[in-house]
């Protein structure tokens, strides 16, 4: 398979750029205005995408992308206007690394190989299953193999070594690191960056690392690839900008589009 | 992580991989604390001094005399607290102390986890607070006054369907960020392990004083042990002891709600599929994409859309059954308790209740029959009151609607 993540990686290394990776769920506020936004995120600069399916109980959410999915589910998004929306995205971006962020009852409703085999089929690159630990993540990991579609695993800094080691073995695409405890949300305080994490998922050798979790403001980004993570992802305030201008989609996308332009240049390194 | 937490094909560590050190922690401390003398010694004089145990096990004089079925009551409405929640409470809190915690959490539906965590927080000065469904803080009244009489903070959570689930939710969410000081009493066999093996450890107590009892009344062991399923902690508690005894039947009751037929209900093992929810795989109400639907009881504590992973296990091995009773049913099975033996049983522990009383309605005579009181009414006046005053508030709860659990019709006798 074509891995869109190491093409991506390699290309910015030679640029000396770091990747930024807005986050929204599918289908928020509806399927047609979600689409809307996914194609503004990309034009504005966004290097890779990471998206979520809709779930009725995010645990690892923070309020704001809770209400995400509210919205999305409340609008009648379904799975198969999700798999639409990502074909349609695959389709206007070929070389674009498309992530899911989905919830574990979601893949277990379908069964893993009809849900991974689904995903791949509408272009989607990798999938991480956010109550998926890493104790728990070998079946998953396998049946996304089978399908084509790489597993991303998230690292925090209490992860053992052996925890590490086995994250470096299964994971595939990026390494989803996150560096505060608590759920997503981009109001808690800058994100606590250590590079000791970093270093020791280095030191295993496990797949390029993206840092998530209170994402919100160019410094957060630079800080990041200063402690040489590939890249940032950004969800909770790419969502408070949907959020915030509910009633005016051309203002929403304005929002977001200089939202990304501006994460996007903070990830130009100086060189 | 020590065991895989597994029952048969549910169970399991379904969290984020942050809160997998919390885990595994807790795990520690409770498998420590299973072999320290020390540790069992004061959670033992805890439950008997302070909590009350053991409970009693009462023979109805008046309900199913006519029929001859011997129907045994294990009393853990007398139980400090007013439910059996207060058996693992307690417990969880001397854990909690043990990993030098200071705050406790905890989810509450009916309200009575929260006032076992309540209690057990003033009792060993840790600051409490209690996350609980919007729409259960307006059905549960008195057990709200309740906590926060003993210095609990009542939370209400306002999202998702308002209720027991999204209180879970909202634990869990509070806990990946509050962990390192805080300690998360979950209230029932569900979650992720280490809590449905912890919890049933907890709540063995009850069967194991039931059997020995019901021994020691008959000479011999119940031919069905019944008690109420919404988690399953008080099934699971009455249940362990009696899972070897292949004779004795174990039947969970869910709530059948409105009726199985109507989609409102919480007979999650009946009318479920197998699925990831809170941190373990069990049996769940969804829809086809995997969402999870709301679930539907007058009795606030069985009003879940899922089920402690042991007993889909018991369920797919064949060793336990599981049925439901309507709200209709239940509510005349309470009023039954109260008219027939001056006891006011909780919403929940009326479903259990209600299905003695049409099995007692079938059985030959001789039969013996357990039912685990797993709590009292108090907590349920207010909405009864209110049904009462204007049943319009829900039609379907019209008790003449099943006339088979009329009190008189089952052999009620007043002198």
């Amino acid at each position: 398979m074509t891995d869109r993540y190491a093409l991506l990686f390699e290309r910015l290394r030679a640029e000396g750029a770091g990747a930024f990776v807005p986050f929204t769920v599918l289908g928020d506020p509806d399927p047609a205005t979600s689409l809307e936004i996914v194609r503004t995120l990309v034009t504005a600069g966004a290097d890779a995408l990471e998206l979520g399916l809709p779930f009725s109980d995010p645990v690892a959410d923070g309020p704001t992308i809770q209400a995400a999915d509210v919205r999305a589910l409340a609008a009648g998004t379904r799975l198969r206007h999700a798999w639409a929306l990502l074909h349609a995205l695959r389709e206007e971006f070929p070389a674009l690394p498309i992530g899911l962020l989905v919830y574990a009852n979601l893949v277990e409703r379908h069964g893993a190989p009809a849900f991974y085999a689904t995903a791949a089929a509408a272009g989607v690159d990798s999938v991480l299953v956010a109550d998926v630990p890493t104790l728990e993540a070998p079946p998953y990991a396998a049946a996304a193999l089978a399908a084509g579609v790489l597993p991303v695993l998230i690292a925090t800094p209490s992860c053992s070594d052996a925890t590490l080691r086995e994250i470096a073995q299964l994971g595939r695409g990026y390494t989803y690191v996150v560096t505060r405890s608590g759920v997503t949300g981009a109001d808690t305080g800058a994100p606590a960056l250590e590079g000791a994490l970093l270093d020791r998922l280095r030191a295993v050798g496990a797949a390029p690392a993206l840092l998530g979790f209170g994402i919100a403001q160019p410094d957060h980004v630079r800080t990041a690839l200063a402690l040489g993570a590939a890249g940032a992802i950004s969800g909770s305030a790419v969502v408070q900008r949907i959020e915030r201008h509910l009633d005016d989609p051309s203002a929403m996308l304005q929002a977001l589009a200089a939202f990304v332009r501006e994460m996007k240049a903070a990830t130009l390194r100086p060189r | 992580m020590q065991q895989n937490g597994r029952f048969g094909a549910f169970g399991g560590m379904y969290v984020p991989q942050i809160l997998v050190p919390a885990l595994e922690q807790l795990e520690q401390a409770f498998l420590d604390a299973q072999r320290d003398a020390a540790f069992q010694e004061e959670l033992a004089a805890l439950l008997r001094d302070y909590a009350g145990r053991p409970t009693p096990l009462y023979r109805c004089r008046n309900l199913c005399a006519a029929t001859g079925v011997k129907l045994y009551l294990k009393r853990e409405d007398l139980l400090h607290g007013g439910a059996h929640k207060t058996n693992q409470v307690l417990g969880q809190a001397l854990l909690a102390r043990r990993l030098g915690k200071t705050r406790l959490i905890a989810e509450t539906g009916a309200g009575q986890h929260g006032v076992a965590t309540a209690l057990a927080g003033a009792l060993f000065g840790l600051q409490t607070q209690i996350y609980m469904g919007a729409k259960d803080v307006a059905r549960q009244q008195p057990n709200v006054f309740r906590m926060r009489l003993m210095g609990a903070e009542v939370i209400p959570v306002e999202s998702g369907s308002r209720s027991l689930k999204d209180a879970i939710n909202e634990a869990l969410r509070d806990w990946a960020q509050s962990f390192p000081t805080t300690h998360y009493v979950l209230g029932t066999v569900a979650g992720p392990h280490p809590y449905p093996l912890m919890v049933r450890e907890l709540q063995r107590v009850i069967g194991r004083e039931a059997r020995a009892q019901m021994l020691v009344a008959e000479g011999r062991l119940p031919d069905a042990v019944i008690a109420c399923v919404g988690g399953g902690s008080n099934a699971i508690g009455i249940f362990a002891d009696f899972l070897d005894d292949a004779a004795v039947e174990l039947v969970g009751v869910e709530a059948a709600g409105h009726g199985l037929d109507s989609g409102l209900h919480g007979a999650t093992l009946q009318a479920g599929v197998p699925g990831v929810l809170h941190g373990a795989r069990t049996m769940l109400l969804q829809d086809d994409d995997g969402q999870i639907t709301e679930s539907h009881s007058i009795a606030a504590g069985l009003d879940y859309p899922g089920v402690g992973p042991e007993h889909a296990a018991l369920q797919a091995s064949g060793r336990a059954r599981y049925v439901g009773i309507t709200d209709a049913q239940a509510l005349a099975a309470f009023r039954a308790l109260a008219r027939g033996e001056g006891i006011i049983p909780a919403l929940e522990t009326a479903h259990a209740l209600a299905y003695a009383l049409q099995r007692a309605a079938e059985e030959r005579q001789g039969t013996v029959l357990l039912v685990n009181l797993s709590g009292r009414g108090d907590k349920d006046l207010q909405q009864v009151m209110q049904l009462e005053l204007d049943p319009s508030l829900d039609p379907s709860l019209d008790p003449s609607l099943d006339p088979s659990l009329d009190p008189t019709a089952t052999g009620s006798s007043h002198d």
